[in-house]
């Protein structure tokens, strides 16, 4: 009978572990039907960037006081977590608080721990406050409504409630309170339950350790159906980022091929294909695999904090377009078409896309593409190129450009200019008055 | 403004068996548009007095393909850029000067993959490098101590991270260098990159060009500073809807230049 805990917490161990690698296998089979993308080249600046931008924090403190709380959650969820590897050995094993041994150093690391996690305690319930007291504007956007705005709010009171639990067992064990080591902040928590007999202390004691290990489980597997992934995928994502300078928009080879084929004078334009001759490849993107793995990637890293948004020249003049909920829409699509694999064995066409069921063309036509998302995101997601892409599915698949920008394409294809004006007079200004 | 510019063309140069120093790209908007070509002017007038040895492509320029790209043409892009590839590799053109961040962008960073390498300046770049080297001065001070804003150029800023070049301009004609809300980086657009110069904007409760305007008068400039041709279309028409054109000139930093000698 004695071992009944440990028993519990090993099953609790493999069902939290096991149910969380079962499905973060799924996000990385969903983010595998996206194009290959070759991140082979510029490694010293890409590791850089996850050390500045990911590790760093770099890109948070753009706005000062959320990137400092942010800072200070970020580094007690890192340092806290050394703790969870103490819950986890003295579950299996039965002990209780097998790093004691450790002594002074001990000491120090709960005092540190206990000190974090009530600085954590303080940011969180002031991201709280500002999401539903100040409300800030960027969280209270049209996108963020019914899930999104919960999930937000499921997050900050998830971390409400690990961090109390995690004072409220160290303030309730007598043995750690007596050695009086470590406890700085528990020890201001624990004449609250001096009135409280020995036994019931136990069994707060025992209740807090439990609830808050089952909530860390219960966290781990909240990830993978919420914004919150970004603790995971920031780092990948910021290493699969672009290199290049911003103003710097792809280069479709399939088109590249082509044009090449059609300014040789050499190539016979009536010679039929060649057997076996490669299908040419979909111009741009109407839907979710039509997309990079880096921007799958990108679409499951987004944590919804809208900074984009609240930067983006169209939306701030009351535009569709929401950055944001580009990346939104792109996870939503990709989640559907995973769940329809899940269900198929295969993905049966359900005759939805990306395009039109959920970002409208009204969206992707208010881009300046200004780069000002991509300068804002904190962990370099770029909603930019999928709007591109989406653009150049419109304009080269379905011939669906807004009717002025066809009359200014047809003008550079005739005469060179944007505008109706003959390629001949190009230098007339040097003679003008 | 009564001496006669000086502009020849790559084919002149040819034909006499020289190279010059840079190749001067005008643009669309540079050739055609009439308030973009007073740019062009001033710009060709610094050339000149710098003794620059450069030429422009005249009739053989053709659109970069950029308006194309961004609205996802990139069939018209890759045409346009092929083209000019060829135009600029026959000449053997090693260097390329533009006053248009948008060429600027597409030449510098989207040309070398369909085979076009180049050492593409901005010409607020090209300037500071004049001025730093002693080949031009800033005689006048006309705008000695004048409260002047810039406005950054998407694609010259974000896109390009040049931010400073045109700012050391400013500073050299010792002006007082006041800074929007959002500038550098954080930057707003003028609402007219991604092809939107081409189109109406899309439905929404204000016009971009509106709104940074709206954010340079917070500043009370009597200059807003610029250094694209696109950007000052959209700033004049924004401060003429502020009805602003008594009080607020939009410049470019090559016009500035010339002018300041201007008394």
């Amino acid at each position: 009978m004695e071992y009944i805990p440990n028993i519990l917490f090993l099953i609790l161990l493999i069902a939290g572990t096991g149910f969380f690698v079962k499905n973060s296998k799924k996000i990385i089979r969903n983010i595998k039907l996206g194009h290959k993308v070759d991140a082979s080249d510029h490694k010293k600046e890409r590791w850089n960037n996850v050390i500045r931008i990911a590790l760093g924090q770099s890109k948070m403190v753009v706005r000062p006081l959320a990137g400092i709380l942010h800072i200070i959650v970020y580094v007690g969820f890192i340092i806290i977590n050394i703790e969870v590897l103490e819950i986890i050995i003295d579950g299996l094993f039965g002990t209780h608080r097998i790093f004691s041994s450790l002594g002074s150093i001990y000491g120090f690391l709960i005092a540190s721990f206990e000190i974090l996690a009530l600085l954590v305690l303080v940011s969180v319930s002031i991201f709280w406050l500002r999401r539903m007291v100040k409300r800030i504007p960027r969280f209270w956007s049209k996108e963020m409504t019914k899930w999104p705005k919960n999930d937000a709010l499921y997050i900050l009171y998830f971390e409400m409630v690990l961090m109390s639990l995690f004072l409220i067992m160290n303030a309730a064990d007598t043995h750690f309170q007596a050695a009086n080591s470590g406890n700085i902040i528990s020890q201001f928590i624990a004449p609250l339950f001096s009135s409280i007999d020995t036994g019931t202390l136990h069994l707060i004691e025992r209740s807090a350790w439990w609830i808050h290990i089952v909530g860390i489980f219960i966290f781990l597997n909240y990830l993978y159906y919420s914004k919150h992934l970004h603790i995971l995928l920031a780092f990948p994502n910021v290493y699969y980022g672009s290199v290049q300078p911003k103003g710097k928009f792809k280069n479709l080879e399939s088109v590249t091929n082509e044009v090449k084929l059609m300014m040789d004078p050499n190539v016979d334009p009536f010679a039929t294909p060649a057997e076996g001759a490669e299908v040419p490849a979909k111009f741009g993107a109407s839907d979710v695999l039509d997309l990079s793995r880096t921007q799958l990637l990108n679409a499951y890293t987004c944590t919804e904090c809208g900074r984009c948004t609240s930067n983006c020249p169209a939306n701030q003049t009351g535009k569709e377009l929401s950055p944001r909920k580009i990346m939104m829409d792109t996870r939503d699509r990709l989640e559907e078409i995973g769940k329809n694999i899940d269900l198929n064995g295969e993905f049966k066409p359900d005759n939805k896309q990306l395009l039109d069921d959920y970002i409208t063309r009204e969206e992707l036509w208010a881009c300046t593409t200004c780069n000002a998302c991509v300068e804002a995101c904190p962990i370099s997601i770029d909603p930019l190129s999928i709007i591109m892409d989406m653009r150049q599915y419109l304009v080269m698949e379905q011939s669906a450009a807004p009717n002025e920008l066809n009359v200014s394409m047809t003008n550079i294809e005739n005469n060179g200019a944007p505008w109706p004006y003959n390629q001949m007079d190009r230098l007339n200004w040097k003679d003008e008055k | 403004m009564s001496e006669a510019l000086k502009v020849p063309t790559m084919a002149e140069f040819l034909a006499q068996g020289k190279q010059p120093e840079v190749l001067f790209w005008v643009g669309c908007a540079g050739s055609f548009d009439d308030r973009a070509k007073k740019i062009t002017k001033a710009f060709v007038r610094l050339l000149n007095k710098a003794n620059i040895d450069f030429a422009v492509l005249g009739a053989e320029e053709s659109c970069t393909g950029d308006p194309a790209k961004r609205a996802g043409n990139e069939f018209l892009f890759q045409m346009q850029a092929m083209m000019n590839i060829q135009v600029l590799d026959g000449y053997e053109i090693k260097k390329i000067v533009t006053t248009c961040p948008h060429c600027f962008n597409t030449l510098k960073n989207e040309y070398p993959e369909l085979g076009g390498n180049y050492e593409v300046m901005h010409h607020t770049q090209f300037l500071k490098d004049l001025l730093n080297e002693g080949r031009l001065k800033v005689e006048g001070r006309k705008y000695k101590g004048k409260r002047i804003t810039y406005h950054d150029p998407c694609y010259l800023g974000r896109a390009n991270s040049e931010y400073e070049a045109p700012r050391d301009l400013l500073r050299k004609l010792e002006v007082e260098l006041i800074e929007m809300k959002r500038c550098k980086s954080n930057g707003l657009c003028c609402g007219a990159g991604g092809a939107q110069m081409f189109k109406d904007a899309e439905p929404g409760d204000k016009e971009i060009f509106v709104e940074r305007t709206e954010e340079a008068m917070e500043v009370k400039p009597s200059i807003i500073a610029t250094g694209c041709p696109f950007c000052n279309t959209m700033m004049t028409d924004g401060v003429k809807v502020k009805e602003k054109e008594g009080e607020v000139q939009v410049l470019d930093i090559a016009e500035m230049i010339i002018n300041a000698d201007e008394l």
